[in-house]
């Protein structure tokens, strides 16, 4: 197949906002910082919920109330995410289409999403009642699971290339 | 022995050169350090957030605390031994590491604050913990904590970049 993304890749290295970040001294640890403190963010949100949906912790309150509290931080922190992410790969782009920790974050990056904004979110905001505890309790070890090879994956695009 | 001379004594072990030139357990204990921040300040965020009273309102503080403390204590844990790992890989440049220093100093800080806040506004929580709005002296210590947290992951992740590092220390 002689259809690839790499010369997408490459565009996004060569925009103005790549060349800045690379040729910047303190640009890319900065934005990397943001991308951790939201990371922090994020995985206390998730986790409040998922913990909760696998029954250990906080069990004396309605998982609906705390998916819907957790909400809006997720949310937050995941604007965070992405924005600094974006601007991290722009800077790095065509080293991220050769690393394997790349591609395999995105594969789990575009599941976790999905899967945190369909059936965790529909799951959580059921009346516990109706939905069998099972069900949450695999909900959350799915979002777990994912998100964490998510972070893993991330983290290891530094040791790459 | 001085501290660096400890430090120098540390790079010369036989785990210590073993770890900093391993392909795949050092980065393997980054991501440990890095996931476990999940699991530490990502539950200590949210019962800061629940002392500012902008989170999590109905649930009693002290229920939030205790509920979420194992898992603290839990990451806590795990990033202090993964966190110890990564020094003793790298214990010469990571002690003159400017933004190493800088991370003790407020770890230090963050401990200070926990632990004055249990001792003082935390022992009289029975008279707040279903107030939305916590008294001031736990907001204080909430907002102080997230405050020193995220400037700990900021030099945190700086000590990787060695833009200060003295010459001939790699």
């Amino acid at each position: 197949m002689s259809w690839s993304l790499l010369p997408f890749f490459e565009w996004c290295e060569n925009t103005g906002v790549g060349h800045a970040i690379r040729n910047s001294l303190w640009l890319f640890p900065v934005i990397e910082s943001f991308h951790l403190l939201a990371l922090a963010l994020i995985g206390g949100a998730v986790l409040v919920v998922d913990l909760r949906l696998l029954g250990l912790v906080l069990r004396r309150q309605p998982v609906a109330q705390l998916a819907r509290e957790a909400h809006p931080w997720l949310v937050g922190g995941l604007v965070v995410m992405v924005t600094s992410g974006l601007l991290l790969f722009t800077s790095e782009a065509v080293k991220c289409y050769y690393s394997d920790a790349f591609r395999t974050k995105m594969t789990f990056l575009l599941p976790a999403l999905v899967f945190t904004f369909t059936v965790r979110r529909k799951v959580a905001a059921a009346d516990e009642s109706r939905v069998g505890p099972l069900w949450g309790k695999l909900v959350g070890l799915v979002s777990v699971t994912l998100w964490s090879v998510v972070g893993a994956a991330g983290r290891w695009i530094g040791f790459s290339g | 022995m001085s501290l660096l001379g400890i430090c120098q004594w540390l790079e010369k072990t036989p785990w210590s050169i073993a770890l900093h030139e391993s392909i795949w357990v050092y980065p393997l204990v980054e991501s440990v350090h890095v996931l476990t921040l999940c699991l530490f300040l990502g539950t200590a965020v949210m019962l800061d957030l629940r002392l500012l009273g902008v989170i999590l309102r109905r649930v009693p503080v002290s229920e939030a605390a205790g509920q979420l403390f194992r898992w603290m204590a839990a990451g806590f844990v795990l990033m202090v031994i993964s966190g110890s790992l990564l020094f003793y890989a790298i214990p010469v440049r990571t002690y003159l590491n400017i933004f190493f220093r800088i991370k003790v100093v407020m770890l230090v800080l963050a401990g200070l604050n926990a632990w004055i806040f249990h001792r003082t506004v935390y022992r009289r929580v029975a008279e707040w913990d279903l107030d939305p709005v916590t008294p001031r002296a736990a907001r204080v210590a909430g907002g102080l904590s997230l405050v020193l947290w995220a400037a700990i992951v900021v030099a945190g992740r700086m000590i990787a970049y060695n833009w200060f590092d003295q010459p001939g220390v790699h």
